[in-house]
This record gives structure tokens, sequence and C-alpha cells, in this order.
């Protein structure tokens, strides 16, 4: 069975340390914080400028000054403290966050990493991305397999504008978890349960090191 | 005592505001954004702007109100995903755009206002950010060099201010505001209550009033929020 998008989150959870300072991308990434175990003590930066971000706000509580990254009414924890965005950054570049968690349309064996922008057609922007990419010292991607076309997004080389290069460590799909060896390809270190090896060797399209028995995810 | 940096409103706050020139304008989304200084710009219709905003608004709020009277030239942003408006003319050709990674966008406003007039960051290497751009090793790694921005104009929000231009911010409205303050020719603040000299904590200002030049205290904040995202009490 494909993960869904909370499973996908759940498993990334796992790779979530004690003491970590952790940014979480919009998307699938935000997720990550409702699934960090008991007994792990963790605080979310959101890139706008807050570090301690907690859950969001009870209904009637929201705060049109108090939102995250993604642009969500959010609130703070005991101890949250607020900046602005140049402090927020040197966080990032200058290596104090810890993980960053974020999502992709592409990644490539070699840890390059697109999803800003599709030439002529979709151009949002990097936001605080290539920053990210460029200077977290452990970077995770949660993303989906597969396009809707069912075409790999797990590539020899991207074929979108990057974000940043060869930066992705590893990549945790609704297919697998994998990790990036740099120039040798994508190592299978466990695959979503019920889907075969098969599966995820004819679903990526850059080199995949399969070494002995893949175990199952466990949650 | 302290400088008189007060104005009457918002009309006198904007006074010099021309065609072609370039402002900057604080907030993140529509969080934090000068409300009274863009609904100015729209009234006073100038047109042929460059406007460096981490955001564009959104189609009918913020700096998508002055997209829609087609009175930018030029965007100079990290992230324009909630206008649809904005994508429109900038896939046309109307618009023209600078797409430039947060951070790198936050220290050039900083460096601009600090005498900093270039950096070098690994943001963007390696990628059509990095195109053109000098690039360095620093060991090992490596960096492109970023120059400085400046404004004609710098338009921020604060939540408190005095006659001096000290400012608060509140919550994550701060974001760009402080930078960008400090990067304008003119800086322009406008605060949601203009409070006694002396009232506001010297050791809790955020914004020391000499980088602001005009301060009034703004009307009518709608602060609208982009995503309402809450949860159920138990």
């Amino acid at each position: 069975m494909s993960l869904s998008k909370e499973q996908i989150a759940q498993r990334i959870a796992q790779e979530v340390q004690d003491k970590q300072y952790v940014n979480l991308g919009i998307g699938i990434p935000t997720l990550v914080a409702n699934f960090i175990p008991e007994g792990i003590d963790v605080e979310f930066q959101s890139e706008n400028g807050i570090l301690g971000m907690g859950p969001f706000p009870f209904d009637g509580e929201e705060d049109a000054d108090l939102i995250n990254a993604g642009k969500q009414t959010v609130t703070l924890e005991k101890g949250a403290v607020i900046f602005d965005s140049a402090t927020s950054f040197a966080m990032i570049r200058g290596q104090h966050v810890h993980l960053t968690i974020l999502g992709a349309m592409e990644v490539s064996e070699n840890g390059d990493i697109a999803n800003w922008k599709i030439p002529g057609r979709m151009v949002k922007g990097m936001g605080g991305a290539m920053d990210l990419v460029a200077s977290a010292e452990n970077i995770i991607v949660a993303m989906m397999h597969t396009n809707k076309k069912g075409e790999s997004k797990l590539l020899k080389e991207c074929s979108l504008p990057l974000t940043g290069v060869g930066c992705v460590k590893k990549v945790v799909s609704n297919l697998a978890v994998l990790e990036v060896m740099k120039g040798r390809g994508f190592k299978l270190l466990e695959r979503a349960p019920g889907v075969s090896v098969e599966a995820i060797v004819n679903a990526t399209e850059g080199s995949l090191l399969v070494e002995g028995d893949i175990p199952e995810m466990q949650f | 005592m302290a400088m008189n940096k007060k104005v009457a409103d918002v009309h006198e706050a904007l006074q010099g505001v021309e065609n072609n020139m370039t402002f900057m304008l604080g907030g993140f989304g529509l969080c934090g954004i000068p409300e009274n200084a863009i609904a100015q710009l729209v009234s006073l219709g100038v047109s042929g702007v460059t406007c460096i905003s981490n955001n564009a608004g959104v189609d009918d709020f913020g700096l998508g109100l002055l997209l829609q009277n087609h009175q930018i030239k030029k965007m100079i942003s990290s992230y324009v995903g909630e206008n649809d408006e904005f994508e429109r003319q900038m896939l046309s050709g109307e618009l023209d755009v600078d797409l430039i990674p947060q951070g790198s966008l936050a220290e050039r406003c900083r460096a601009g206002g600090a005498g900093i007039p270039a950096f070098f960051t690994p943001a963007g290497y390696g990628t059509e950010v990095g195109e053109g751009k000098e690039a360095r090793e620093f060991n090992g790694k490596p960096h492109i060099l970023e120059t400085a921005l400046t404004a004609d104009f710098a338009f921020v929000k604060a939540w408190k201010g005095d006659s001096a231009g000290n400012l608060v911010y509140k919550a994550a409205a701060r974001n760009f505001n402080p930078l960008m303050a400090m990067a304008g020719k003119i800086t322009v603040a406008e605060v949601e209550e203009l409070v006694p000299l002396g009232e506001l904590d010297p050791n809790q200002i955020h914004t020391p009033g000499i980088f602001v030049q005009r301060i009034f205290q703004g009307v009518n904040y709608e602060k609208r929020i982009e995503q309402r995202t809450v949860r159920q009490k138990a």
C-alpha cells in the first residue's frame, strides 16, 4: 500500500532526534509536527521569524499577526521567540537549525532538488527553500514517488530548474525510504507496507541500490 | 530632546512619492504589511514602480491592489504563489520579476541599511539565481555574490511607535519590517498605536528611530488572515 501524506509525515517524524531545532516546509512537512514521539524535545523554526512554534490555535483564538511560513495561523509554545527575517536566515545559513524537512517536485541521484518553478507554467518562487537547502546539515525530502502520470520524480538528473545542488540526504516517499548516495544513486532502506521492491524499482528512474532484504517501514 | 518624526496622516507621509521610484514594503504574506501606505499608493496612482517585498499580496489585497492597477513595473520577491494576477502578468511578460531566495532578500535589505555593498551566500549556487553572479569558494564550499538593496521609500508597519520613530512590532508581523526600515532613503512607518514619547521601554525597542524619517498612526487595519487554520477543543 502506498502511504498517505499523513503516513509519510509519520515516518519522517521517526527521523527527528531529541534536542533538535527543525524547520518544516509547506505541505506534508508541516504534518510532521503532529507525529513527534513522546519524550522527544524539539523546537520548530518557521522562517518568517518564529522559534518555538506551536499547533494551530483554537477556533476563535486566531491572531492575524501570528502565522507560519505557509501563512497559516499558529500559536507559540512557552519559551518561544520572535525575530526578523535576517535573524531567521542567520539561524538557517549559520547551521543553527539542525534539520530541514521539505517537499520536492524532483530529486536527482546526486541529491539535487527542484521545487520552485515549472518554466512557462508555474512560477511561485523559491521562498526560503534555496537558503535552507544550501545550508542545512541534514535535509529530508517528503514527496510522492511519481507524478500524476505515473512518471518517476526520483531521477538521474532533475529536468526542472534546481533549488539546490547535491544537498538532499534522505527521501521519504509514499513508496519508500531512500538514502542519497552522492554520485551512486538512491539506496533503498525501507519499503512502504505491502509495496514490493520491484514496484519501487519500476517507479524510480534514477539508479536504485538494493542490497539484501529490504524491511518494511514500522509505524 | 528626541527629534519629532510625526506626520499628520498617510497623505503627508507619502509626500514626494513619484512614478518610477523603488519602494520596499514590509510584511510576510499579508502579515505586517503597511496597509495604509499601500492604499495611498493606489490612490496616488503612481506607476512604473519597482516593489521590493517578500510577497505580492493576494489578488484583492496588499500589493495585489497595485498589480490590479498595473502600477508595478518590476517586483523583487521570494514567493508569489498566492496571487493569480501576479502569475498572469509575469508569464505574459507585462511584469518584470526578480525572484530571489528569501534569506538573500532579507540580508540584501539589511546590508543596504548597514552600509555593506555586497556579501557572499551559499543560497542559489548552481541554480538560475547564481547565473551571471560572481562565485567564490570559502571553506571548500561555493558561494555567490549578492548585492545590497536600497529604496527611495521604505514602507513599514509596526505595532507601537513614538514620535522619535522608535518601533515595536507584534509577533510574526515583524518579519522584513525592521530590515526594510534600515534600507529606505525615506522610511515611512505606520503604527497601530502612536504612544507618547518615553512610554516605550528603550530595552524593548526593535527599530531605533534613527532609521525612520516619518511616522503616523494608521487607520482601519483589516489585518486579513490568508489561511485560517484552527483546531477544535477536545
